[in-house]
């Protein structure tokens, strides 16, 4: 409805912010909150940035690898639990053979992808059976799955499946520990490859952007054609600013005596998050990308315009699984231990939560939505149980507090979302 | 021949021959480890009991049309308040019993009537919504627990804020049903207060079924088009099954709570919903169709399954958590057929 | 002209459903640059042999067809409607096959999109190679001018007047390089006048640049006005083929509605008009999608049986379902000179309106539930039969239930292993009748019945439409048919209304003349009329 209120050209500015607020609601209310939450914990900007830094490099992986069966018009994919199951296959082994670093690291995403694959083709198929019902699918598939893993390292590990090995396996020599310590293997592998204080990075980035911002000002420079013009007039502007800011606030850091110049960012898992952004981009605008689109918008038309669908959700489906595979790796080199039998468990629903906190829904998300998802999200994750701490004198309470958003974020987003369809069914 | 067994089989579902077949095969196992059949026989009738009317509740909830009501946790934690207030008043024995469910009616009426609003604005999408709806409240009420201002000192900490996780139930209504009456043949116990009390319910819910807001709850549901044109309301009757259903998850717990010996508060009854479900699904229903005997034969299976399973696996493997790994599989298992029943492909 | 080869000739076709013959020795033969219009009452055919020659699954699915496809002189076998895509044939649909959050080229070139020809993407395997807008936008405005269409192509489609949303749809066929048959189904249904004009130009632009079009349609000046040569199907069978010059828009009308009229029941004429109104309808609108009513007046009287006729998508539909509450409507509504609350089914019922869907495996019955409860459920919730109270709560009276059900089983020979019997078991004329005996136990006054015999057998259909006249004749109700069958119509009814784009083209006696008859299910008939009488 949005587009057919944005023809009419003369909405007053007023009307313009009103509609921007009512469509970016939950956004607006996450932002307020965490603020809430950030002035009751009473922690240090720097203390809260460098833990932002960290969630964000353990994170933003996972939370992209839902945008693409969004597209698909599969909704949100909780069966990413299967990703990351793929993922903790690879990292069991891996410390099982005691390959350490990044090497580890690299034998993890090679041996992670065909597993990643087989399951996210099972999925796939299975959601092509319960079309409409792929959300409560996927999310009982995951809890599923859950059982099978279970019943795979906890009880045929040592026993049928043959394992020796003191360290990973419980004393009975069945079944694997109930968590894993990863330190002096895979832990940092990646992140500790490189890393650049704050102002070092801030100002990285702000080059960046600025030779993005460039590069716009040159393409519309040489003429663009009509309907892209206010979309690249708008990127030249805003990178090019955004780039200077950057590029002067590293220089306040640099030259005041703030904490924030100790952080230190781990790069090389910040520019590979960059590239799955690109990557994001790069397949939108491919055919399987607009064959995407097509299926998500309208299965019928798709498939009546010579489209496989069912292939092609498949595929999307495969994708998003593989992705969540290689996410949870970072996710875990980062944390430092695996959590054998937790760790995957609640990842589909905290990528969910901050993908939808970003501003997405179940059939809309972007790059975007996923970053500032999960800003936000971490953001009330750091703040809450301080903030609950410090206001009700149990951090328990804040923890409670940020379960009952995440829950409650998705059950809104969703319930919205079906409302809207229900109108929408009534009006035609 | 073939072709006709085909069709049995198809008819009686593939996913319930399975979990028929591990049963026996599990009763087997049982004879040969010398495991006590009548012990285990008594365990699965309590636990039956104990389960029947979570189970229950599905049973609304199916024939309105909401489907499978995956936010039963919704009338759990409002069972859980009439359990709560009932030891506040210091009462014991059945007074304490008849309270907590006297207490829990009225607030699970006020929570289905707004359950039923909210699923009536998300038809197609119901329990995906739902699911959200019983782990959202879930944890709005693990902050409740914490601040709800009850005195008694076997509810809340001495110490500090907030109720206590595990509420023990020794010396008020602790298993007050399944004594009732109950019978001892040899090593079989008979928990007779309990299964009456089960049968009673499931009178009461069949008797509703068979009265006029009852039959039109059935028509709205299996086919709302056909009861609107029966001049039948349909968003009105499917609130009804809502309210019918989060009223039986409010008993329904009490009646668990009872025979466990606790009341569980914060995170326990997140996922008592999905057991509930697999239950009945494995009974025979489907996300459209439920019956009585469906809730008997479900929950006795479903629960003789899990009891059986425990010493089997314990005699068999060291590793101890192999039933808990059989209820997950077995029931999310089955909802997933039953999700790929809906007939979704088109 | 005679000298130009045929780009498609379909010979010979014929197809069953199940047993039913319904299409008989079909020939169509269409030249290049030709606009061949395809004429047909629902049910003639038409748009099964637009299936055969798409090669739809349900013709495959059922046995495939008799006959021989050629396009341009080679014996094609067409098997999927991708393939009839790749020979060259292209249908502008009824209903938009466009995604409207999708930018005019997106909808253009939907699955046909163009790659970017540089070096890195002729490496990629096909998938992920780019996708090149910038030619993509060229080449649907080149589509888009040939229609003279000035709207700009990267606009979205959501929000766009229907009229655009139709031409894009056309843009789409004529932008595929090998389109040589093009079919317009229906496509000015949905159009105003003005938009169907600029349309018919578009087509006859399209047709000079050498493709072949079929146009589908009930307009008969739109006939006469683009049409090169005319085929007209009836019941299945081919009737005849005419060159435009040859013929008028009376003659076309006669052979499209032209039958003897069946043998079925017939009775004696009524004297209707002095009858008091039954149920009078007043500027009466029903947003029924697809069957829209708007503004209609009408009055039906009491005792009698009348019927509503029409094409598929004009409305007959939407009044019975409106006068029942089932879709929203607005106007006025008066049963036997009181006014009836609308919107409210609950409210019509109490009215003693009873209603027999035209939908009845959706809206007609329960099908997972036993006959007796499928009879007895209406009244019970509305009327409180069947029902035992015991103040505090009621149950169904079982006994009441079974013996009304014998009762009406054995009254409309219902054929069933027994009351208890669900109603999925039953045949489609025992179904029916179900839903009659449901209506009965409401007592009605007033009887809607919606389609009665739609896919129900012959002899079924006798039964179905005899016990309507012994219900009017017996018990005086009032009755109004609803029906696409218009010799079922006036087999039974005192008189028959004609809607057409949602009102009333007219009121016809049963043994009016075909021309008559035809005119007004074309809508020609009011617009003819007035001519006559400047």
């Amino acid at each position: 409805m949005a587009e057919l209120i944005g023809v009419n050209k003369k909405a007053t500015i007023w009307d313009k912010i009103k509609r921007f607020s009512l469509n970016n609601m939950v956004t607006i209310m996450f932002v307020i909150i965490c603020y809430i939450g950030f002035y009751y914990s009473e922690l240090s900007f720097a203390f809260f940035v460098n833990d932002l830094i960290t969630r964000i490099a353990r994170n933003a992986f996972l939370v992209l690898a839902l945008i693409i069966p969004v597209l698909a018009g599969m909704g949100l994919n909780f069966a990413i639990v299967l990703g990351a199951m793929a993922g903790q296959v690879a990292i069991i082994m891996v410390t099982h053979w005691g390959i350490v670093g990044w090497q580890g690291f690299l034998i993890c995403v090679v041996i992670s992808a065909p597993i990643a694959i087989i399951f996210g083709y099972l999925t796939g198929k299975l959601l092509n059976k319960t079309k409409g019902q792929e959300m409560i699918t996927s999310l009982i598939l995951g809890f599923f799955a859950n059982g099978l893993y279970q019943l795979v390292f906890l009880i045929m590990v040592g026993s049928i499946i043959p394992m020796e090995n003191e360290t990973l396996l419980l004393s009975t020599g069945v079944g694997l520990r109930v968590s894993i310590d990863l330190t002096g293997g895979l832990k940092y592998a990646i992140d500790d490859l490189i890393r650049w204080t704050l102002p070092r990075t801030l100002m990285m980035i702000g080059c960046v952007s600025i030779l993005i911002g460039g590069f716009n000002i040159y393409k519309y420079t040489k003429g663009v054609p009509n309907y892209l013009k206010s979309k690249v007039k708008l990127r030249m502007i805003n990178y090019s600013i955004a780039g200077l800011a950057f590029v002067i606030y590293s220089f306040v850091i640099t030259n005041g005596s703030s904490l924030l110049n100790n952080i230190r960012v781990p790069i090389v898992t910040m520019v590979i998050i960059g590239l799955l952004c690109l990557f994001n981009i790069f397949i939108s605008k491919t055919k399987i990308g607009q064959d995407f689109r097509t299926v998500g918008q309208d299965r019928h038309v798709a498939t009546v315009s010579g489209i496989k669908s069912d292939k092609i959700r498949v595929t999307a489906i495969v994708i998003s699984t593989l992705l969540a595979a290689w996410g949870q790796l970072f996710f875990l080199q980062n944390l430092g231990t695996l959590s054998t039998y937790g760790s995957h468990e609640q990842v589909g629903m905290f990528a969910i939560a901050a993908l939808l906190i970003g501003g997405a829904s179940v059939t809309k998300a972007n790059i975007g939505h996923a970053l500032l998802g999960t800003v936000l999200f971490h953001t009330l994750f750091i703040v809450s149980p301080i903030a609950g701490k410090n206001l009700f004198g149990d951090a328990q309470l804040g923890e409670y507090f940020r379960a009952f958003v995440a829950y409650g974020v998705i059950g809104l987003s969703l319930g919205m979302h079906a409302w809207k369809k229900q109108l929408q069914g009534k009006k035609l | 021949m073939k072709d006709k067994l085909h069709v049995y089989i198809k008819q009686f579902g593939l996913p319930r021959i399975i979990i028929v077949t591990f049963l026996l095969s599990l009763c087997v196992l049982a004879v040969i480890y010398n495991l006590s059949i009548a012990g285990l026989l008594s365990d699965t009738l309590v636990r039956t009991g104990m389960h029947g009317v979570l189970v229950l509740a599905m049973v609304p909830g199916i024939l309105c049309g909401i489907g499978l009501n995956f936010g039963l946790p919704l009338g759990i934690l409002c069972g859980l308040i009439g359990g709560l207030v009932s030891i506040e008043l210091d009462l014991v024995g059945f007074p304490a019993f008849t309270t907590a469910i006297l207490v829990s009616i009225p607030i699970a009426i006020v929570v289905g009537w707004g359950y039923g609003v909210l699923l009536n604005r998300v038809k197609g999408s119901e329990m995906t919504i739902a699911t959200y709806a019983g782990f959202s409240a879930v944890s709005l009420m693990s902050i409740g627990w914490m601040i709800l201002p009850f005195k008694s000192d076997e509810i809340a900490w001495i110490i500090g804020g907030g109720l206590r996780t595990t509420i023990t139930l020794t010396g008020r209504y602790d298993k007050i049903l399944n004594d009732f009456a109950a019978i001892s043949i040899g090593n079989l116990t008979i928990p007779t207060g309990l299964l009456l009390f089960l049968i009673a319910m499931n009178l009461i819910v069949w008797v509703i079924l068979q009265s006029k807001a009852g039959i039109a709850m059935k028509a709205v549901g299996d086919n709302p088009r056909f009861a609107t044109a029966a001049g039948l309301n349909v968003n009105k009757y499917r609130t009804f099954g809502s309210i019918l259903s989060t009223v039986l998850g409010a008993i329904g717990i009490i009646v668990y709570s009872q025979s466990f010996g606790f009341i569980q508060l914060y995170q326990a009854p997140m996922f008592m919903g999905f057991s509930a479900v697999a239950a009945i699904l494995i009974g025979g229903a489907t996300v459209k169709k439920a019956s009585i005997s469906h809730v008997f034969i479900g929950t006795f299976l479903f629960q003789g399954l899990l009891v059986v399973a425990l010493p089997v696996a314990n005699k068999m493997l060291t590793a101890g958590s192999l039933a808990e790994i059989t209820r997950i599989i077995v029931s999310n298992g089955i909802i997933l057929y039953a999700l790929t029943q809906v007939g979704g492909g088109e | 002209m005679k000298s130009q080869e045929s780009v498609l000739k379909m010979s010979n076709i014929s197809k069953e459903y199940y047993g039913t013959r319904v299409l008989n020795n079909i020939n169509l033969e269409i030249r290049a640059g030709e606009i061949h219009a395809l004429l047909g009452e629902n049910g003639a055919g038409k748009s099964t042999l637009m299936n055969i020659l798409f090669g739809m699954s349900v013709i495959h699915s059922t046995g495939g067809f008799d006959g021989e496809i050629e396009l341009d002189g080679e014996k094609v076998d067409i098997n999927s409607p991708l393939q009839a895509m790749d020979l060259g044939i292209g249908m502008v649909h009824q209903e938009f096959m466009l995604i409207p959050g999708y930018t005019i080229t997106e909808n253009i070139k939907l699955n046909r999109e163009l790659i970017k020809k540089d070096f890195i993407n002729n490496l990629m395997p096909t998938s992920l190679k780019q996708i090149d807008l910038d030619e993509m936008n060229k080449e649907a405005r080149k589509a888009l001018d040939t229609l003279d269409i000035g709207i700009e192509e990267w606009i979205k489609v959501a929000g766009l007047p229907v009229g655009y949303m139709q031409f894009i749809e056309i843009a789409r066929e004529i932008d595929k390089q090998n389109i040589k048959v093009l079919v317009f189904d229906e496509p000015t249904a949905v159009l105003t006048e003005s938009e169907a004009d600029n349309l018919l130009k578009a087509m006859k632009k399209i047709a000079r640049s050498g493709i072949a079009i079929i146009f589908i349609t009930h307009r008969l000046d739109e006939v006469m006005e683009v049409a090169d040569n005319i085929t007209i199907l009836r019941d299945g069978q081919f009737i005849t083929r005419k060159s435009k010059d040859d013929t008028n828009v009376f003659e076309m009308a006669e052979l499209m509605v032209g039958r003897q009229i069946e043998s079925l029941a017939k009775h004696e004429a009524k004297d209707i008009e002095n009858q008091p109104v039954a149920v009078s309808l007043r500027k009466f609108n029903v947003a029924m999608p697809g069957e829209e009513v708007r503004d209609l007046n009408l009055d039906i009287y009491k005792g009698e049986i009348f019927g509503i006729g029409g094409l598929a998508g004009q409305g007959k539909i939407g009044i019975a379902n409106g006068i029942m509450g089932l879709y929203p409507s607005r106007g006025n509504v008066l049963i036997d000179g009181q006014p009836l609350a609308l919107n409210n089914p609950k409210e019509s019922i109490k009215r003693n309106l009873a209603f027999v869907s035209e939908d009845r495996r959706g809206v007609g019955l329960l099908l997972d539930t036993s006959i007796e409860m499928n009879i007895a459920i209406t009244a019970m919730q509305n009327k409180n039969k069947f029902l035992r109270d015991y103040k505090l709560f009621s149950q169904k009276s079982h006994r009441q239930i079974r013996t009304h059900a014998l009762d009406m089983i054995k009254q409309l020979d219902i054929r069933c292993t027994g009351p208890e019997q669900i109603v999925r078991r039953l045949s489609g004329g025992n179904q029916q009748k179900v839903c009659i005996a449901r209506a009965l136990t409401l007592d009605p006054m007033i009887l809607l019945v919606s389609e009665p015999t739609r896919g129900i057998d012959i002899g079924a259909k006798k039964l179905v439409l005899d016990t309507l006249i012994k219900l009017n004749k017996e018990l005086g109700i009032t009755i109004i048919i609803t029906s696409s069958e218009l010799a079922e119509l006036r087999s039974i009814c005192h008189r028959i209304a004609i809607v057409s784009e949602g009102k009333i083209e007219g009121i016809l006696m049963p043994d009016a003349s075909d021309t008559d008859y035809g005119l007004m299910m074309s809508g020609e008939y009011n617009k003819l009329k007035s001519k006559e009488v400047i």
